[in-house]
């Protein structure tokens, strides 16, 4: 089954082009996330219609080329006026974003009815680039994509610690010599790349998360720039193959929602189960941290239980040290037990379980007070 | 009235009102608070609301579809804020992850289950507000569009939530630590607001789409926070703001043949950008104007105490002349113009041949820059 579906041509080009995109938009994406820009892509990518729209018009045709570069540049435009809005105005980031989102979408829907109204065969696929249409897509589009991928992580690679000074120390940067203004626009136009790139495959709609994602997981995972950026381009190429083949075995499923679906889930595996900064992980060594000062309290108050019946291996009655501590004393006796602090103590005529200090235990209890 | 309601035009205009008026209520707020890309969000993800609720119960109009999308958008804003909270991703990126997993799952649900059944991925993202009035529920003898009922219903409840708890809103938005502080509970009061944001895009998704909705939502109020410092008056100006694109949109849709939701909500967008050129304190060109005319107070003032300090000097006749001002205060020759033909237009310098020479006023004028104290 798997072979047959790796041999299938379609298939193979389409999980080309999405390894492509998760290439791409992984390492854009990891700065974007760094730099408190994951929403930009949101607006930029619903910014690529109009442009769409308007490289059909002029280039008269479905020319790919045409289409990204219209996508390509209205993105940009839509980044620039945003960042206008928000810096010459009142009105805040945010809703400079929501903005240039809506009313950029607006104005690629109005262009696109018109395209429609105008009639003629070639129009039909641009509606696809809502949602993607990736089973559409040829050989000849993957060496552009190809083209574009390779354009993007060279420029990264070229200009690696002006991109990671400016994404950490943007005032640093500028203080050094550093042409900042240049390098953020050099960033917005890597993002307006990576979701030209998605266009075909995931839509304008739900590109932005192949920004986001990836980065957001790869971040749980490591702490240096280098490793997050390797691991982030590596989360998007699995999430991207992974869609692209689960959407070809099950015939129905759209490509791009399901490469949304398998990064979300990289996403989400990742905040549960990363070392460290992992929500497991947290909630681990919160539970052990608990533990240590549960045990803590009952060695004490055994201790001075013991010291005012001036009897070192005073054996404390459970309900005692229970009513002490509360729920959760059983279980603190037995680590306890386990440790070789406290040991049970047959205490007549009573029948009721309890409890001394070891040798250890004494030890561990005088060392903490 | 009858006529009204079977009238086409009217019923798709009465739509394009209903959506505007009822999406700037909620939409100042948020606009306010710096909580406006939370629609964006809500709006894609009701988008699952939409489809489970359908799954669940056949509906894709009506109470049931309304609260569901409710219950999506807050189930949206919940997660955002647990995801953030967890602080291993910011805020933003919390928004940006949550809201297309959500769409993502509603599209695909869409593509097994709802395959050419009435809800397809296109009107959920674009509306078609050219149909509304195919679907017509009978409402006092008149067959009123459903879109147009829910939406009147949406804007009722919307400004009835507004207007019962007006000064609770409007601190929680300004000073939310002070309404905290005095027991409004202001946390509870927005995800409210963002309930009914969402209850209205299930309302407006039939006619605009969930897309074009944040347009309505978002530049309206925007356009309005330019024009005026008073929240009434700014949900009044975003209210007129709305219904004018949705008035004006229409025909410009028709004369050019487009999508009337989409050419509706980029009327929005010419409404905005004349208030962001044009509006009289925060338009840019006001501003601009402002900057310009703080520029040639200033060389006013510079020229007048220049012409103070070397007054009566033995080098007045070289100083207070106009090569002087363009070669020691090294001012570009036009600016040099403009300074000493404002300065003669204000009364305060005189010219005698090449000498500049300060009148009365000019003198006073220069005194009390250089010495305020003197009285």
């Amino acid at each position: 089954m798997i072979l047959a579906l790796a041999a299938d041509y379609t298939v193979q080009t389409v999980a080309m082009g999405a390894a492509l995109l998760g290439l791409v938009s992984g390492t854009v994406g990891a700065f974007a996330v760094l730099r408190g820009q994951s929403l930009l892509g949101a607006a930029l990518s619903h910014a690529t219609l109009p442009g769409i729209c308007a490289g059909f018009l002029i280039a008269g045709g479905r020319h790919l080329e045409s289409l990204f570069a219209g996508a390509f540049v209205s993105g940009l435009i839509a980044a620039g006026v945003a960042v206008a809005i928000a810096g010459r105005s009142r009105i805040k980031t945010d809703a400079a974003l929501g903005l240039v989102l809506g009313l950029s979408f607006a104005l690629g829907v109005v262009l696109l009815t018109h395209i429609q109204a105008r009639g003629g065969a070639a129009q039909a696929g641009l509606e696809s680039f809502l949602f993607g249409q990736a089973a559409a897509m040829l050989r000849g589009d993957l060496a552009v994509m190809a083209v574009l991928a390779a354009v993007a992580l060279g420029l990264v690679a070229a200009f690696w610690k002006e991109l990671t000074l400016v994404t950490f120390d943007p005032g640093f940067a500028r203080v050094q010599g550093l042409p900042v203004a240049a390098v953020e626009l050099g960033l917005t136009a890597l993002i307006a790349l990576a979701i030209v790139l998605g266009l075909q495959m995931v839509g304008v709609v739900l590109v932005t998360a192949m920004l986001i994602a990836p980065a957001a997981a790869a971040r749980q995972w490591v702490r240096r720039l280098g490793p997050m950026v390797a691991l982030s381009a590596l989360f998007g190429v699995a999430a991207g193959v992974f869609g692209a083949v689960l959407s070809a075995a099950a015939r129905g499923l759209a490509t791009g929602p399901l490469i949304v679906l398998a990064a979300t889930a990289i996403f989400a595996a990742s905040i549960l189960f990363a070392p460290e900064r992992g929500l497991a992980a947290r909630w681990l060594r919160r539970r052990a941290e608990r533990r240590r000062v549960a045990g803590r309290r009952v060695l004490r108050s055994m201790q001075a239980l013991a010291k005012e019946h001036g009897d070192p291996a005073y054996p404390a009655e459970r309900g005692m040290i229970e009513a002490l501590h509360g729920p959760g004393t059983r279980a603190a006796l037995a680590r306890l037990e386990a440790q070789g602090l406290v040991r049970p103590v047959p205490h007549r005529p009573g029948s009721t379980p309890h409890w001394a200090l070891t040798e250890a235990g004494r030890v561990q209890a005088e060392d903490r007070a | 009235m009858t006529a009204f309601f079977g009238s086409i035009p009217a019923m798709i205009v009465l739509t394009g009102v209903l959506v505007g008026l009822a999406s700037v209520l909620p939409g100042t707020f948020l606009v306010l608070r710096g909580n406006a890309m939370l629609t964006d969000a809500i709006s894609h993800s009701i988008v699952l609301g939409i489809v489970l609720v359908w799954l669940a119960t056949g509906a894709t109009a009506g109470p049931v579809q309304i609260a569901g999308a409710a219950l999506a958008g807050i189930a949206t804003v919940v997660a955002t804020e647990a995801l953030a909270r967890t602080r291993l991703v910011k805020p933003d990126a919390a928004i940006g992850l949550v809201f297309p997993a959500m769409f993502a799952l509603g599209v695909l649900l869409i593509n097994v289950f709802a395959r050419n059944v009435h809800l397809d991925a296109h009107t959920v993202l674009l509306g078609e507000i050219g149909f509304v009035w195919l679907d017509t529920l009978p409402v006092m003898g008149a067959q009123v569009p459903r879109a147009v009922v829910w939406l009147a219903i949406m804007l009722a409840i919307n400004a009835g939530f507004v207007l019962a708890f007006y000064k609770e809103l409007k601190l929680a938005t300004f000073d939310a630590d002070q309404a905290e502080a005095l027991g409004l509970r202001p946390r509870l009061l927005f995800n409210l607001l963002l309930a009914l944001t969402s209850a209205t895009a299930v309302a407006a998704f039939d006619a605009v789409g969930v897309i074009l909705f944040i347009t309505f939502v978002i530049v309206p109020p925007a356009t309005a926070l330019l024009l005026t410092d008073r929240l009434s008056r700014m949900i009044a100006l975003a209210g007129l703001v709305a219904a004018g694109s949705a008035l004006s949109g229409y025909p410009l849709a028709v004369m050019w043949d487009v999508s009337i939701g989409g050419m509706m909500a980029l009327m929005t967008g010419v409404f905005f950008t004349a208030a962001f050129l044009l509006a009289p304190r925060h338009g840019l060109v006001a501003g601009w104007l402002r900057a310009r005319g703080q520029r040639r107070d200033h060389d006013c003032r510079a020229l007048v105490v220049h012409l103070l300090n070397h007054a009566d000097t033995p080098e007045a006749a070289e100083e207070n002349t106009a090569r002087a001002m363009a070669e020691h205060l090294h001012w570009a020759a036009p600016r040099v113009v403009r300074v000493i033909v404002d300065g003669l237009d204000r009364g305060l310098i005189r010219r005698e041949g090449e000498m500049l020479t300060l009148t009365p006023k000019g003198r006073a004028m220069a005194r009390d820059i250089r010495d305020p104290l003197a009285g």
